[in-house]
């Protein structure tokens, strides 16, 4: 349980997708006019992310990595065919946001609506594959381990996006230098939330 | 290519030179910069990041140009992808064989170059709909657009940061405090925050001095 907890909280703020490694950034900055949308985007990416981390996890464990295939029986004990990840791993998202979308559309039409092209793009977005891609880095012993990484990376996207709409949201009131306005502010605000996340570092976990 | 227009006509050069200012990927579309801040600590790694990047993006906008034509419209983020995933694994094998270091360092980031969204957004806006040779220079354009950007970034913080460039330390070690002078590195210019930071201050730059690109 302890080690469940811990997977979680590191995965929400002291590697948190956003400020400790870029990830999402793309629709990260292109959605976060409003709380609202956001709120809507950082959901479906936790939904996703709880999907298709552990779904992956057991493609990598039992038909990717090296020796992954010992269960066929001994002749394949030594295949690795831990290069064809990237194109396993895209695949699994690309069928998991068609699903996603399909059941959004059904019950949560307005939903559906305001996210547009964005729900789409779920696929494409870095946050998903990332967090396939640092499972696999990270070794998980089981699979519940991998699925509280996937809800633990895909609510600090959503916890950062979150908090950027709303900052966003009230800069509308102030006086921005011209050229710094939309984006060049975004990504300064984004720096600086980053440097206070930094301050998570401490934890010991 | 028809007989109009030249293999690199007034209409080709501007597909290549438009990503380096006016339509920069990064600074002006928003496109790709999750991968462009992690591995821009260093130079190296950032040169490698955009070789691969331009490599990946020119390839795969001349492939999906070849066959736009047979691409049903409904399956083609998948075949997009497919292709990309492809190219990509051959790039993530080159790298591992030949720059090992350099790809440990790049981690999963070989691997998101895949979901980097200046391919997507080049495929979808310019390959479904042009010919291959313009693709493929809008390709080889947008890469080294992002690759300018990640250059940038990675010099000021690998200067600043480390006090070197490509590995070779350019302050002179007496001048550091430990050795009794007056010079210490900006350890901030290495930590991930800067690199947005500085991406700001790019983009402040660029919108000063081309008040078009303003948003309101």
């Amino acid at each position: 349980m302890e080690n469940y907890l811990n997977i979680f909280i590191r995965s929400v703020f002291l590697e948190n997708m956003v400020f400790a490694f870029f990830i999402g950034m793309c629709s990260y900055l292109a959605v976060s006019k409003s709380v609202k949308t956001a709120t809507g985007l950082g959901v479906a990416v936790i939904f996703v992310q709880v999907i298709t981390v552990p779904v992956n996890y057991l493609l990598e464990n039992y038909l990717l990595k090296e020796g992954a295939l010992k269960w066929l029986g001994e002749g394949y004990a030594d295949v690795d065919l831990s290069f064809l990840s990237f194109i396993m791993f895209i695949a699994v998202i690309a069928a998991m946001v068609q699903l996603v979308e399909m059941i959004v559309e059904k019950f949560a039409p307005e939903l559906y609506n305001s996210l547009g092209i964005f729900l789409p793009l779920i696929a494409v977005n870095c946050a998903i594959l990332a967090g396939s891609l640092f499972m696999q880095q990270k070794e998980f012993i089981n699979i519940g381990e991998a699925t509280v990484y996937g809800i633990g990376s895909g609510s600090g996207w959503c916890i950062a996006i979150i908090s950027i709409a709303a900052i966003r949201e009230k800069l509308r009131y102030s006086n921005v230098p011209a050229p710094l306005r939309g984006l060049g502010i975004s990504f300064i605000i984004t720096g600086l939330m980053g440097l206070a996340f930094m301050g998570f570092m401490g934890i010991k976990l | 290519m028809s007989e109009e227009e030249g293999i690199f006509s007034k209409k080709n050069l501007k597909l290549l030179t438009n990503p380096l200012s006016n339509a920069n990927p990064i600074t002006v579309l928003v496109l790709g910069i999750c991968s462009a801040l992690a591995v821009t600590a260093q130079l190296k790694p950032a040169v490698v990041m955009s070789l691969s990047v331009t490599i990946v993006t020119a390839f795969s906008n001349l492939i999906v140009s070849l066959i736009r034509n047979t691409i049903p419209n409904r399956i083609r983020i998948i075949v997009q992808l497919v292709v990309v995933a492809a190219l990509v694994i051959l790039v993530d094998q080159v790298l591992k064989a030949f720059v090992y270091d350099v790809s440990k360092q790049l981690s999963v980031f070989v691997g998101l170059i895949i979901t980097n969204c200046i391919l997507m957004g080049r495929l979808e806006a310019f390959a479904l709909g042009n010919k291959p040779w313009p693709s493929f220079l809008d390709g080889i354009g947008n890469g080294a657009g992002y690759g300018l950007i990640l250059v940038t970034i990675a010099f000021f913080r690998e200067l600043l940061g480390s006090g070197s460039l490509w590995g070779y330390k350019l302050i002179p070690e007496s001048w550091y405090i430990a050795n009794g002078g007056w010079y210490s590195n900006n350890g901030m210019m290495i930590l991930p925050p800067m690199a947005l930071i500085i991406v700001g201050v790019i983009i402040w730059i660029q919108r000063s001095r081309k008040p078009e690109l303003i948003e309101d």
